[in-house]
């Protein structure tokens, strides 16, 4: 198979011009013929579905949730980041690029991110315009500041709630467009399989989460923006409702999957307290610009924070990373997280955290200030913990927060199956091995506003008259593929639950393909993957019906999923014999413990090929070539 | 910690319901109220019996989904907290704690303590947004905006349209919500074309889904997001000039 990521010719700056030029169009007349079935509503699927809906297509717009408002984009904190220069600190679109590019360890596709950088600044004046209440200066002006990878400030933010803000935007277009009539809602309707005829996505087939009725739907292309994958560690920032079934169902249709191994570890969450722990919490990166990431210098030290002295302390990013300091990025700040914790110097009761200090930008700038900026983050910490961090430092560990891998999309972010379109967090494109803070809106938010809204017209025009019927035997089978489905769970009748089957696998797959890997852990994690789920299939047990709510059987069928993605990321990172951004194995290292590249052998996007359950899945790989910025190690010292 | 629950169970919209029994055994004051739920459906599985149904997703108190009458109280004893966010530490041992899902007639029960908040959505399409499409925004920095203005505005944006203000107002009213809305966007400079259409719509779809104000402020009581009742005389305001220049 060819992967053809049609990259427009020119130089990069004008690629994206070049493209909207050559696609072809759909009359305005025209566009009420087409149906477009968009799944997820999070910032990339409510702003796809209204901006689609905006241009006069037919759109569908399916959630599991009660409201589209609900999907996890809301819960993004710390901020947006666009190429403004409102800061006149040296800020560009080629500069947000090349950081991008830098951060991401050299993994991501050129022109794929000069376009991000440039859309950019015009999702800062759609958010506006909508009215996000975005943080200002005093003089009316928009503020910003800074996140890790990064030397300038060019993140917005809407206090500690940028994330909620962006999505109400989102949501309020696509409300807005629901009470025209140009975009049918399904609540609390969950997608589980995609439809192909003749080797192009047709439709979906979806099941009630009222009252368990499975539907099918056609269309004339489908959008899937149905986020990421970190819940296949159990424990991560996610919702618990995120799984990756929408686009592992697709994989399974043929569409390629792009580095699964590609997680990040985001560096200040909430350590773990117990056994009965059913989430992570994130504390926002925005903290790290003003607080100070420290443990003791001596192992074992159990005294509290306050009573150690200064020089008895180990400010251990900003002793690394003296140009970066605390906003080293996430990659590298959780690792020498990491790191410090197995030397034995980890902090609080489990020795797996470290501490995150305002007592200094308390005393520079202080109180008020500091309440300002992070009000809500600090009640939130002091809630969860009972700890008050304006009197004493929050203790924070690493935890899975984001995955850059996913469908494997080209330059218009449709799939190799014509017609299926991946967006935000469920494709791959953007971010390489590691994502810089602040780049997640702004990719789900440019994939929706901007880019789909005028790619998929490309696809479309080409479509015109080939309507496909939902009695087509393919919607027939897949319907019947899901109800099996569903009915298998139900049979097994199983001894354990949903969850306790989650949670172990969650357990391989942070101990053997986390923050750190081996090839002998990947090859063990694989095979213990296997057994686990051989086992879960007859063992599992699901109460009650399909025809009820009925939550155990929503999670056992994307936990059912998770276990055949999990094998699919421990492939995939034993095959990736270098360490990248996120992607960190053991035995590619510098001789002080950075990642080593290996850019001879794996500059490549490692796109994978279903090819049946228990087949080893087959690897087609797409070179990634620089122009425009040359292949260097990354430093950030 | 050990705890007596007593749960509303109803297996759906038109069943009979009534309160179960639990126990809660074991139970970490670290853990959150929802997670404590977690233990309690963990044994009830073990056991063969249908877990207790309860919608809920971030666990951050941002995303909205959760909520239920907790001893009476919407999202439970602490101020300015959703129930993801409410921690057993605020318990005792030998507690007993009523459950159950928000009590409101435009909140029909869909099981358990899941309930059907659409109509919420309802008064957003009213006109809970600004008319842009997208593309045709102007620079962002074009419109200054006071930092107070901006402030009061984000205040307002806040909510999370979880449902409790109406769970908790003996009238059933979405008063809060709506003003919350309302007050969001006639704040700032660019909810200014739509202000007076906007709050007629959006008070007139209000008004008949949900009850009336009889200014109880019970909704601000329980907001986990500590929304002032003061949107709500902001948003009569606004209802009243824009009648009187409708005419």
């Amino acid at each position: 198979m060819e992967l053809n990521s049609k990259i427009p010719p020119g130089p990069i700056a004008q690629k994206w011009s070049w493209a909207k030029s050559h696609y072809k169009l759909v009359n305005p007349a025209n566009k009420r013929k087409y149906d477009v079935i968009v799944v997820g509503a999070g910032l990339a699927g409510a702003a796809e579905a209204a901006s689609m809906a905006e241009l006069g297509y037919n759109v569908k717009c399916f959630v599991y949730h009660d409201s589209p408002r609900r999907a996890h984009s809301i819960a993004a904190q710390g901020g947006i980041n666009a190429a403004k220069n409102y800061q006149n600190d040296g800020d560009s679109v080629f500069r947000l690029f090349y950081d991008t590019i830098k951060g991401g360890d050299y993994r991501a596709r050129e022109a794929n991110v000069h376009r991000l950088a440039e859309l950019s600044v015009n999702i800062i004046d759609q958010a506006v315009a909508q009215g996000v209440p975005f943080a200002r200066e005093y003089g009316g002006q928009l503020e910003n500041r800074s996140f890790g990878g990064v030397q300038v400030s060019r993140t917005f933010y809407a206090r500690g709630q940028t994330g909620q803000q962006l999505l109400l935007g989102a949501f309020q277009a696509l409300e807005r467009q629901i009470a025209l009539g140009r975009v049918t809602m399904f609540n609390r309707h969950e997608m589980l399989e995609l439809v192909v005829v003749d080797g192009q996505a047709k439709g979906i087939v979806t099941r009630s989460l009222i009252n368990g009725r499975i539907e099918t739907h056609a269309a004339d292309a489908v959008v899937l923006a149905t986020g990421g994958y970190s819940n296949v560690f159990y424990l991560s920032t996610n919702a618990k409702a995120s799984n990756a079934t929408a686009i592992w169902r697709a994989h399974r249709r043929g569409a390629l999957f792009a580095n699964p191994c590609y997680t990040q570890i985001h560096p200040t969450c909430i350590p773990q307290t117990g056994d009965f722990q059913s989430k992570l919490t994130l504390m926002s990166e925005s903290l790290r610009n003003d607080g100070r990431i420290w443990v003791p210098k001596t192992k074992g030290d159990t005294r509290s924070p306050a009573s150690i002295p200064e020089s008895e302390r180990d400010y251990y990013l900003e002793r690394k990373y003296p140009s970066f300091g605390n906003l080293a990025p996430r990659d590298i700040a959780s690792r020498a997280a990491k790191e410090v914790c197995d030397e034995g110097r980890g902090i609080g009761p489990s020795g797996r955290g470290v501490f995150l200090d305002f007592a200094d930008a308390i005393k520079r700038l202080g109180r008020k200030t500091i309440e300002e900026r992070y009000g809500n983050l600090f009640e939130m910490y002091h809630d969860i913990t009972a700890e008050d961090p304006y009197e004493t430092p929050m203790r924070i560990y690493p935890a899975p927060h984001y995955t850059m891998g996913g469908l494997w999309v080209d330059y218009n972010l449709m799939s190799n199956l014509p017609g299926l379109y991946v967006t935000g967090e469920a494709n791959f494109s953007d971010h390489g091995a590691n994502r810089l803070g602040a780049s997640a809106l702004m990719q789900g938010l440019a994939d929706g506003y901007f880019i789909t809204p005028v790619t998929i017209g490309d696809y479309l025009a080409t479509q015109f008259g080939k309507k496909v019927s939902k009695d087509a035997p393919e919607f027939k089978q897949a319907e019947q593929d899901v109800q099996a489905r569903v009915d298998k769970l139900l049979s097994a009748k199983g001894s354990r639950s949903v969850d306790s089957y989650h949670r172990e696998l969650g357990h391989i797959m942070w101990e053997k393909c986390g923050m750190a890997r081996t090839a002998e852990g990947l090859k063990e994690a694989r095979q213990q993957i296997r057994d686990l789920r051989e086992m879960y299939w007859r063992d599992v047990k699901v109460l009650g019906s399909g025809e009820e709510p009925n939550q155990a059987l929503e999670k056992a069928g994307r936990v059912a999923d998770f276990f055949e993605l999990a094998e699919l990321m421990c492939i995939d990172a034993l095959q990736r014999n270098e360490s990248c951004g996120g992607h960190f194995r053991v035995e590619y290292q510098t001789p002080d413990g950075e990642a080593l590249r290996d850019d001879a052998n794996y500059a490549y996007v490692a796109a994978w090929e279903w090819k049946g359950e228990g087949a080893d899945p087959v690897l087609h790989k797409e070179p990634l070539v620089y122009e425009d910025v040359q292949l260097a190690t990354r430093s950030y010292k | 910690m050990n705890l007596t629950l007593h749960v509303w169970r109803q297996a759906s919209r038109d069943a009979e319901g009534r309160f179960v029994s639990y126990k809660a055994e074991g139970i970490s004051p670290d853990a959150s109220f929802l997670e404590m739920l977690d233990v309690v459906n963990e044994g009830l599985n073990d056991k063969g019996e249908q877990q207790i149904h309860f919608e809920h997703d971030c666990r951050e108190g941002i995303c909205g989904s959760c909520g239920m009458m907790i001893n009476g109280v919407a999202h439970g004893p602490i101020g300015a907290t959703a129930t993801c966010q409410l921690h057993m530490r605020h318990f005792k041992d030998g507690d007993e704690v009523w459950i159950e899902p928000w009590r409101s007639r435009s909140f029909p029960v869909i099981k358990d303590l899941i309930v059907d908040r659409s109509p919420l959505d309802k008064i957003i399409q009213a006109g809970g947004y600004v008319s842009v499409n997208t593309g045709s925004a102007v620079e962002a920095n074009t419109l200054p905006i006071p930092k107070p203005v901006q402030e009061e505005a984000m205040d307002a944006a806040e909510c999370i349209q979880c449902g409790a203000c109406v769970a908790q107002c003996p009238n059933g009213a979405a008063q809060l919500f709506t003003a919350a809305k309302i007050s969001h966007l006639g704040l700032l400079p660019q909810g200014q074309p739509e202000r007076y259409s906007r709050v007629v719509s959006m008070v007139e779809t209000m008004d008949e889904l949900f009850g009336s104000c009889t200014l109880f402020r019970e909704c601000e009581a329980v907001c986990p997001k500590g929304i002032s009742v003061d949107f709500i005389a902001r948003m009569n305001r606004d209802y009243l000039v824009a009648k009187v220049k409708q005419g």
